[in-house]
């Protein structure tokens, strides 16, 4: 199964590129919700697949018998789709911001700090 | 000797707040630190000429072979006791010349850091050691030269010098670097006894030229003679000091110090004896065109050095007899008339020559000074540069190859420095009064001393040259044949072919110094050189500064997109050639498994991808962010990730309630980019996209070692008290992680609240 999630998370990627690469502010932040989905399925993948096991000590046990699932990955991965949101809502709050600010959502205009040129100032 | 070496840096510190406190008795002081280094040295003279070498050594980078030592022989002193000898004049003319500047603490400290480097260069016994002092002095002279550093003329001076003596100074440092390889130690001691391995070793070629850069840029060989010139922007005691007697003369002090290592072969000759002899003559010619007295000097110091070059190109005997000669006869006269021409500029208020004339009657131990200094310089006996001058033109008559080329051309550039002599030395100061607008009015003590005591000593060297052929020159010479050689300087050897020389020589000197003013009237006026060196390195200057603006441009162009284009282009790119380069490529793909819902998951999140990279309604996209959201939790699912899942689809629904309450406040879907533009996007999107999926094949097709994860599947229950793996590894294995993600979640959350709250303010 992993060389079909491989072509997913192909997919994701290109996506997720395609959208950042855009002018359009808005679809910037689309596309880094999709990159961030990418790179947890890909620590996900590389940290192998174990089917319906998951980590987890069977009461009476003092260990989870094997095989099972790999927990480390899926610590990290807990830890970045919990980051990654924080950073999504931030980047999403920031662009509105922007937009109302600079008046523009083309990121090709944006190519100076300063925003004198606008009425804002 | 150490505390010798050192002693100056520690004056340098202290000089400027010795100058605030004592303002009218710091100079004095000041020149007490050259003063007593002087006398230490001449101290040591009577052991070096019996032949002996003062060592003093630390370990610095043992494993390198890299060692903190000084080493004290007959080279060495010379230069020592020229550095500290014209020190102690130059400081106290300095007190005089400079008075009332309200920089002038900082002057003597830079100054007397200047000389501790020059020492610290001439006794270097290691050649990192030499290396580091030798940059030093390069890194004073750029502060002294810009001393005035108001003006613009003297700080882009200042830069130039910096920039051609640094660049031949990374040269030098490879040099060395290869030449340590070759003989197999930095220790000079050791160095002087490899001479043969050096030059028979395959990369001689290489060290010869890397070396040679390095002494050619510092003592301003042609091509790379025209920052000199340029650096008489400096204070005229840093010009006397640094530009004239002293630092300059590294360069041919490194050429005499390697030259039983690195000299005697076919490529040293050649490189050398040409560099010197074109230095020499063109040095002459631009001297005689120049009417600026600084300039006029310098050009003729340019001359000069060609000359000491040249003369170590031959590699004879004679020559480095000769060259040692010169070299204190140079520095003596130099100094001297340097000293005067900043005593004129200040009693005068002028330096141009042609505004001068008569100077001598207002300051007549000035004109003393400098005629004998020019009677020094134009070779007149019984003045020192009359043995100098006989020694030349021995050394170039038994000259190994091209005796009667070398002769001719030390003819010219002997006659030119004739003529360059009687224009510094005579003109200025005898003659009637050019411009009578200029009111003169005497000089101090100070500034009439200084130059008068260097030109004293010419005569003295001049008529009782015996002593100083034994104790300074004979050692020296030793040093640098490797081997003693008999020196018996003498004034008279009788009427020989080389007098006869000297004396056409002279006669030449003064018919050109004549016909001067109606050769100079022919020259097309504002022929200076448009063209040559100097003129490339403006042009390599510009081309560098462009070149930066470009990639500036190029690379910080301040579009966003472009920035992540670059960064993922490249990291993709590189990363691509290592696994092309590893050869690692998975032949066999794992052949895909599973149920038909795994399938339908992994088709799932493709086409909410598709969805979200390709339509014009941000809430079909949202929708398509969310199904890739819901499909990526399935997959945590069905390979047994419970927890990621749940955490996924809180975070998801999360996300798109955010997504859409933020939504209709931003501007629609906009089609902005080019078809063209489009395209292109959608070629690196693909190749990153399928480099990630080449990666990933890469990866699961190894064999993994998971040794941490067993620590901890091991250790849940018996030490974290948990039967979710996971959960302990967040809250108890790594558990300051969780802290740190918590934190970052509290800083979005402040930002998100300020950016929100912000908003009635206006913006901005």
């Amino acid at each position: 199964m992993e060389s079909v999630l491989a072509v997913v998370i192909g997919g994701l990627y290109a996506a997720g590129l395609y959208l950042m690469v855009r002018r359009s502010i808005v679809k910037m932040v689309f596309g880094l919700a999709l990159l961030g989905n990418a790179a947890n399925l890909l620590i996900f993948t590389v940290g192998r697949l174990t089917r319906g096991r998951p980590p987890y000590v069977p009461p009476g046990g003092t260990e989870p018998l094997l095989p099972v699932a790999d927990p480390l990955p899926q610590a990290l991965i807990l830890t970045a789709i919990v980051i990654g949101f924080g950073v999504q809502a931030f980047a999403l709050v920031l662009i509105k911001r922007v937009y109302q600010t600079v008046g523009t959502d083309d990121l090709d205009v944006m190519t100076t700090t300063d925003t004198d040129s606008r009425s804002s100032g | 000797m150490i505390v010798a070496v050192l002693s100056g840096f520690g004056a340098a510190l202290a000089a400027p707040f010795l100058h605030r406190r004592l303002p009218r008795w710091s100079g004095w002081v000041c020149a007490l630190v050259p003063l007593m280094l002087f006398g230490f040295f001449a101290a040591q003279g009577g052991e070096v000429a019996a032949g002996h070498t003062i060592r003093a050594a630390y370990e610095w980078i043992p494993s390198l072979g890299v060692d903190f030592s000084f080493s004290l022989d007959g080279l060495s002193l010379l230069f020592a006791l020229l550095i500290t000898g014209i020190g102690v004049l130059v400081v106290a003319y300095a007190s005089s010349y400079l008075h009332g500047h309200h920089h002038l603490g900082r002057f003597y400290g830079l100054i007397l850091a200047f000389m501790a480097a020059m020492l610290g260069t001439v006794l270097a016994g290691d050649l990192i050691t030499l290396f580091v002092f030798w940059e030093l002095t390069g890194l004073c002279s750029y502060l002294l030269i810009g001393f005035d550093h108001g003006r613009e003329a003297a700080r882009k001076a200042a830069l130039q010098a910096l920039l051609v003596t640094c660049a031949g100074g990374l040269a030098l440092l490879a040099g060395f670097i290869l030449l340590g390889e070759g003989a197999g130690s930095l220790d000079l001691a050791a160095l002087l006894t490899r001479g043969d391995a050096v030059r028979s070793h395959p990369l001689y070629v290489p060290i010869l030229a890397l070396v040679l850069l390095g002494a050619f840029t510092k003592s301003a060989q042609f091509p790379f003679h025209f920052w000199l010139p340029g650096a008489m922007e400096a204070p005229t005691p840093v010009s006397a000091y640094l530009h004239s007697a002293t630092m300059v003369k590294l360069g041919i002090y490194l050429l005499a110090r390697l030259s039983p290592v690195l000299g005697g072969t076919d490529a040293w000759f050649w490189s050398v004896t040409l560099a010197g002899g074109i230095t020499m003559v063109a040095g002459g010619v631009m001297a005689l065109i120049r009417s600026d007295l600084k300039q006029i000097l310098a050009y003729s110091t340019v001359s000069a050095l060609g000359t000491l070059t040249l003369l170590l190109g031959l590699h004879t005997p004679r020559a480095a007899t000769a060259a040692m000669v010169f070299l204190l006869v140079h520095a003596l006269y130099k100094s001297a008339l340097f000293l005067a021409a900043g005593a004129v500029d200040h009693g005068a208020g002028t330096r141009d020559l042609a505004r001068m004339g008569g100077l001598a009657r207002a300051m007549p131990w000035v004109a003393l000074g400098a005629g004998l200094a020019a009677l020094s310089m134009a070779g007149v006996a019984p003045l020192a540069g009359f043995i100098a001058k006989e020694l030349l033109y021995e050394a170039k008559l038994q000259a190994p190859l091209a005796a009667e080329f070398v002769t001719g051309a030390g003819f010219v550039a002997n006659a030119l420095t004739v003529a360059v002599a009687v224009m510094v030395g005579y003109l200025p100061f005898h003659g009637r009064e050019r411009d009578t607008s200029l009111h003169h009015h005497r000089v101090e003590s100070l500034l009439w001393l200084p130059p008068l005591l260097p030109a004293l000593m010419g005569l003295v060297v001049g008529i009782v040259p015996g002593l100083t052929g034994r104790w300074l020159v004979a050692p020296a010479v030793a040093a640098v044949r490797g081997v003693p050689v008999p020196v018996d300087l003498a004034l008279w050897h009788g009427v020989n072919p080389v007098f006869l020389l000297g004396v056409a020589t002279v006669a030449a000197g003064v018919g050109i110094a004549s016909v001067r003013g109606a050769l100079l009237r022919r020259l097309p006026a504002g022929s200076g050189p448009g063209w040559g060196p100097e003129r490339g390195y403006g042009l390599l200057i510009d081309g560098m500064l462009g070149l930066a603006r470009w990639q500036t441009r190029l690379l910080q162009n301040g579009r966003l997109r472009y920035y992540l284009m670059t960064v993922v282009g490249a990291a993709v790119f590189l990363m691509g050639v290592a696994i092309l380069r590893s050869g690692e490529i998975p032949r066999q793909l794992p052949r895909p498994d599973g149920g038909i819902h795994e399938w339908l998951a992994a088709g799932v999140i493709l086409a909410g991808a598709l969805t979200a990279a390709t339509t014009t309604s941000r809430l079909a996209a949202v929708a398509g962010l969310g199904t890739v959201g819901y499909g990526v939790a399935l997959v945590y699912i069905l390979y047994g990730a419970p927890d990621l899942a749940m955490t996924q689809f809180c975070i998801e629904t999360l996300s798109i309630v955010l997504f859409v309450l933020v939504l209709y406040r931003l501007p629609r879907f906009s089609l902005l980019s080019t078809p063209g533009g489009r395209v292109r996007d959608l070629l690196v999107a693909f190749s990153v996209g399928g480099f990630m999926t080449v990666l990933v094949l890469l990866a699961v097709s190894q064999t993994l070692v998971p040794h941490i994860s067993t620590y901890f599947l091991e250790q849940s229950l018996p030490a974290g008290h948990g039967r979710n793996v996971v959960n302990v590894i967040l809250v108890d294995f790594r558990a300051l992680d969780t802290l740190g993600e918590i934190t970052v979640l509290a800083v979005a959350a402040l930002g998100v609240y300020g950016l929100m709250k912000g908003r009635g303010e206006g913006g901005g």
